[in-house]
């Protein structure tokens, strides 16, 4: 079907809402609570558009596009609602952006830079505030909250879990932790959460900034998750995820999101080691590669090749899987080669 | 995966996550998913509430998706032969098989149905305990879905007869036409993250990359002119026959890539003194696991988040890894560590980084010959792929049956290896834990994940605990004819009268040391799920759990 956005004509598919419509054409309209993979409630009301032959503006993500439809979405009138808008939710935010972690990848924040947002009465002093959470893998700061449920949403929609609600309306509603024994700690409120009120627990303040994201696969289960590893100084400092990517679309299991952990744990072996009269001692490469190739040469010369086992491993890449059954098959001369999968 | 592989020709997973949104039924039997397989287990809560998808589970425990599900059956466990050849009763007696479907894609249907003949419904609830009329409710909701689905896990397989149990599976399928469409298909999930890798690379001893079968000679002389080298032509041992074989002195050494065999095993005991037979023992790892403080020579190895290459999830997804760190120290990464030995014993492996590997690897190995580093891009692709220009299978036996036709098997229900008696009256059955991995070697180091799981209890009904006197919390004795371990006691409604239940992760109370390494005559897979056991409250000197010091270890 053919719509014109802000004068152009654009098609857009059946069904969609004007929000679907305008964005599949590249057209920005400003939003909060909204996130794609939940259903749209209309609550932060900055995706208001102006439909020709309409009185009052609508909110686009809960408004169905039809065949026709001339929307604008970037008047003045529109600009200036946002921005009020925007002033409300500023009137009990903080504004301390400088103390907090999500800096510079804040909605809130970005949309206030671009309207010129202030808060309508004078502010009083704001007393910053941490509650516990459903989980300790999240740090909850209830007054950085603005009550756009999209983490009380994810919990219920995208895991199943119901932990948060709702509660008040209006300018007092709030997110409340009804059910924390159902949470899972599977993190997926606080990537929902468009400000700072959900934070990752481990890290201080300003800690992410500057930090790498390498785009990489869950270790842990078959799933197989894209994640995206966030590295500074080499040391893992906190995975983030990408709603459009992979088999989970965004979604981690608490082991995928805070279980990054050991690889930067100082119990790593970082050195080989050879067992001498009984007790493993640290040694050069070169010895113990030496060492283990002229053994398995001698137990094979003795014993034959059958004599000789390996098990790889499903926790390692299918080229260290390839290479090592090459080893096995090619090299040794056995076909002894299993893995831990079975069990 | 054995099963799989002989009825339908493909041992993976049918579908997609993502299509599975598609099913109007989904029967999940054996797998605890929302344990182990989290997001899985989201996805299935979302099709329940938000897609009126009516899930099906079957589980003796009282898994976390029961409270989003439609039904409920609960067998003791190593009867799940026995309701499966029930629904099939069921479905043909009502007439609801898909008979156009079996027609044009099975064989073998004749012997099948005489074998399920007898499995009425009374007879599969004095068996299994499960009530007839749930059986048949779900018997009719399975073959009159539009689409429907099934997933499994370890708790289908890790039995003596999990081959059968998976093929009957497999038969309900071939029955109603549930293959290849979104939605409709059969679905085991694989546990660990590249267990679906590893067995697509021939990390098994009986095939190479690509399930190419060792004794077939083409196969063998292919891989022979590739990599310049002759093979065997023997079949290799399975992990648990290699134990055996070391024991029995055959086997004089063991290499071993990033496994702890020392804690996954069945059998721990037996596993331990197996192992003090080598004479010599490698292991490479990224930690001082079990396995690796019995090694000769233990190699440091680079951990995921220092690797490029590729993973393949349990739905076929080849996903590229990406290196985020450096490796600590000297460690390596383990096809280097491979390299430099192979290349010692006169056998240069001149890889210089992954992607070579696998451009190697893809030209043997058909599934993946279509697959490049630069096509798999943010999102993988499914194979099979066999060429450059595929766009990857998301979907398996679409239109046609991987096998040509879907094989039937007449399987009978046989007891479990080992039924409660007088001397160990009570079952018990093994899993996993949602904060936790495999043997913890991983997730024991990270805190928050040690905070939720510290130690593992052993679950008992409190029907059985009222009769033997214990309490929440109680320390208490579990024996087998093989071991036995201590370990506190929780009283559960999630277990059944005369079963018991106990997590897999920790050294301590390992409980390896109690179950039966009774193996899968095909898929040499050991019975983890059932071993006889008897129960006590333990009274004796109090046992410190080394809980810390060695789920650290
Ligand atoms: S961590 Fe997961 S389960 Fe817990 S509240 Fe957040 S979304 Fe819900
Ligand atoms: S994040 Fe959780 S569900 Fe996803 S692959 Fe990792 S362990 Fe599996």
């Amino acid at each position: 079907m053919q719509m014109i956005i802000d004068g152009k004509t654009v098609i857009a598919e059946e069904g969609k809402t004007i929000l679907e419509a305008a964005r599949s054409n590249r057209v920005f309209i400003p939003t909060l609570c909204y996130l794609e993979k939940l259903l749209p409630i209309g609550s932060c009301r900055l995706c208001i558009v102006e439909i020709q032959g309409h009185e009052n503006p609508v909110t686009a993500c809960t408004t169905k596009a039809f065949d026709g439809m001339v929307i604008e979405t970037n008047t003045p009138r529109l600009r200036e609602m946002r921005k009020q808008t925007l002033g409300f939710i500023l009137q009990t935010h903080p504004m301390d952006c400088k103390l907090c972690d999500v800096a510079g990848r804040c909605q809130l924040e970005n949309l206030v830079k671009e309207y010129g947002a202030e808060p309508p009465m004078p502010k009083r002093a704001h007393k910053a505030e941490e509650r516990p959470y459903s989980t300790p893998a999240i740090r909850y700061r209830p007054d950085r909250c603005i009550a756009c449920s999209r983490c009380i949403r994810s919990c219920r929609e995208v895991v199943g879990r119901s932990v948060l609600d709702l509660s008040g309306n209006g300018i007092g509603a709030k997110m409340d932790i009804v059910a924390p024994e159902r949470c899972i700690s599977c993190g997926e409120c606080l990537s929902a959460c468009p400000v700072g009120a959900l934070t990752h627990a481990n890290l201080p303040d300003g800690v992410s900034e500057g930090a790498k994201k390498v785009a990489t696969v869950c270790a842990y289960c078959g799933v197989g998750c894209s994640f995206e590893l966030n590295v500074k100084d080499n040391k893992a400092i906190k995975v983030t995820t990408n709603d459009y990517v992979g088999a989970n679309k965004g979604s981690l299991c608490v082991k995928g999101r805070f279980g990054y952990g050991y690889v930067n744990s100082p119990e790593r072996l970082t050195v080989p080691m050879i067992k001498k009269q009984g007790v493993l001692k640290e040694a050069g490469w070169e010895e113990a590669i030496d060492y283990v190739a002229s053994r398995l040469a001698e137990i094979k010369g003795k014993h034959g090749a059958d004599s000789i086992a390996g098990l790889t491993s499903a926790k390692c890449t299918n080229e260290d899987n390839y290479v090592f059954q090459k080893f096995m098959r090619a090299v040794i001369g056995t076909n002894n080669i299993d893995h831990c999968a079975r069990l | 995966m054995a099963g799989l592989a002989a009825t339908l020709g493909s041992g993976a997973m049918t579908n997609s996550i993502e299509d599975l949104a598609e099913a109007e039924v989904m029967i999940v039997i054996g797998s605890n998913n929302t344990e182990t397989h989290p997001v899985i287990g989201m996805r299935l809560r979302h099709f329940a509430r938000y897609r009126g998808t009516k899930i099906v589970v079957i589980d003796p425990r009282r898994t976390d998706l029961v409270e989003e599900s439609a039904l409920w059956l609960s067998p003791l466990p190593g009867y799940d032969l026995a309701l499966l050849n029930g629904f099939a009763h069921v479905i043909l007696k009502e007439g609801l098989q898909n008979k156009a479907f079996i027609e044009e894609h099975t064989e073998n249907f004749d012997a099948f149905k005489s074998v399920v003949e007898k499995y009425t419904p009374e007879y599969v609830e004095t068996l299994t305990g499960v009530p007839k009329d749930d059986i048949i409710k779900t018997a009719r909701m399975y073959a009159t879905a539009k689409n429907a689905a099934i997933l499994y896990c370890m708790g289908i397989t890790q039995h003596s007869k999990g081959t059968d149990n998976v093929k009957a599976v497999s038969n309900l399928a071939l029955l109603c036409g549930h293959l290849g469409k979104p939605g409709s298909g059969v679905n085991p999930l694989r546990g660990q993250n590249n267990v679906q890798g590893a067995c697509d690379m021939g990390g098994l001893p009986d095939v190479y990359p690509g399930y190419q079968k060792v004794h077939i000679k083409e196969n063998r002389e292919k891989f022979e002119k590739f990599w310049n080298a002759s093979l065997s032509e023997v079949p290799g041992l399975t992990v648990v026959e290699m134990t055996n074989a070391m024991h029995d002195g055959k086997l004089k050494a063991m290499y071993i890539m990033g496994e702890n065999p020392m804690l996954t095993d069945p059998d721990l005991t037996h596993v331990e003194e197996s192992f003090r037979h080598l004479e010599l023992l490698v292991v490479q790892d990224i930690f001082m696991t079990e396995t690796a403080r019995m090694a000769d020579v233990v190699f440091p190895a680079a951990s995921f988040a220092e690797k490029d290459g590729t993973f393949s999830n349990t739905e076929r997804r080849v996903q590229l890894v990406r290196k985020a760190l450096k490796e600590p120290g000297t460690a390596r990464q383990d096809w280097d560590i491979i390299g430099g030995i192979a290349a010692k014993m006169g056998h240069p492996m001149p890889y210089e980084k992954a992607e070579d590997i696998f451009d190697e690897m893809r030209k043997v190995t058909p599934q993946y010959a279509g697959l490049t580093y630069k096509r798999l891009g943010m999102n993988g692709l499914q194979w099979p792929c066999p060429d450059e220009t595929h766009p990857g299978t998301p979907i398996l036996h679409k239109g046609k049956i991987a096998r040509g036709k879907g094989l039937f098997a007449a399987v009978e229900y046989r007891p479990s290896a080992e039924v409660p008696d007088s001397a160990y009256p009570f079952i018990l059955t093994t899993g996993r834990d949602y904060y936790q991995y495999h043997s913890a070697t991983m997730t024991g180091r990270v805190r928050l994940l040690k905070e939720y799981c510290p130690e593992s209890f052993v679950e008992i009904s409190s029907e059985d605990a009222g009769k033997l006197g214990i309490q929440d919390n109680d320390w208490v004795k579990v024996e087998s004819r093989r071991g036995h371990v201590i370990a506190r006691a929780k009283i559960s409604d999630k277990v059944q009268r005369g079963v018991i239940f106990k997590k897999f992760h920790f050294a301590e109370g390992a409980v390896n040391r109690l179950t039966n390494p009774v193996l899968d005559p095909t898929s040499k897979i050991p019975e983890l799920k059932v071993s006889a056991v008897r129960l006590e409250k333990y009274n004796g000197p109090a046992v410190e759990p080394e809980s810390q010091g060695m789920c650290l270890m």
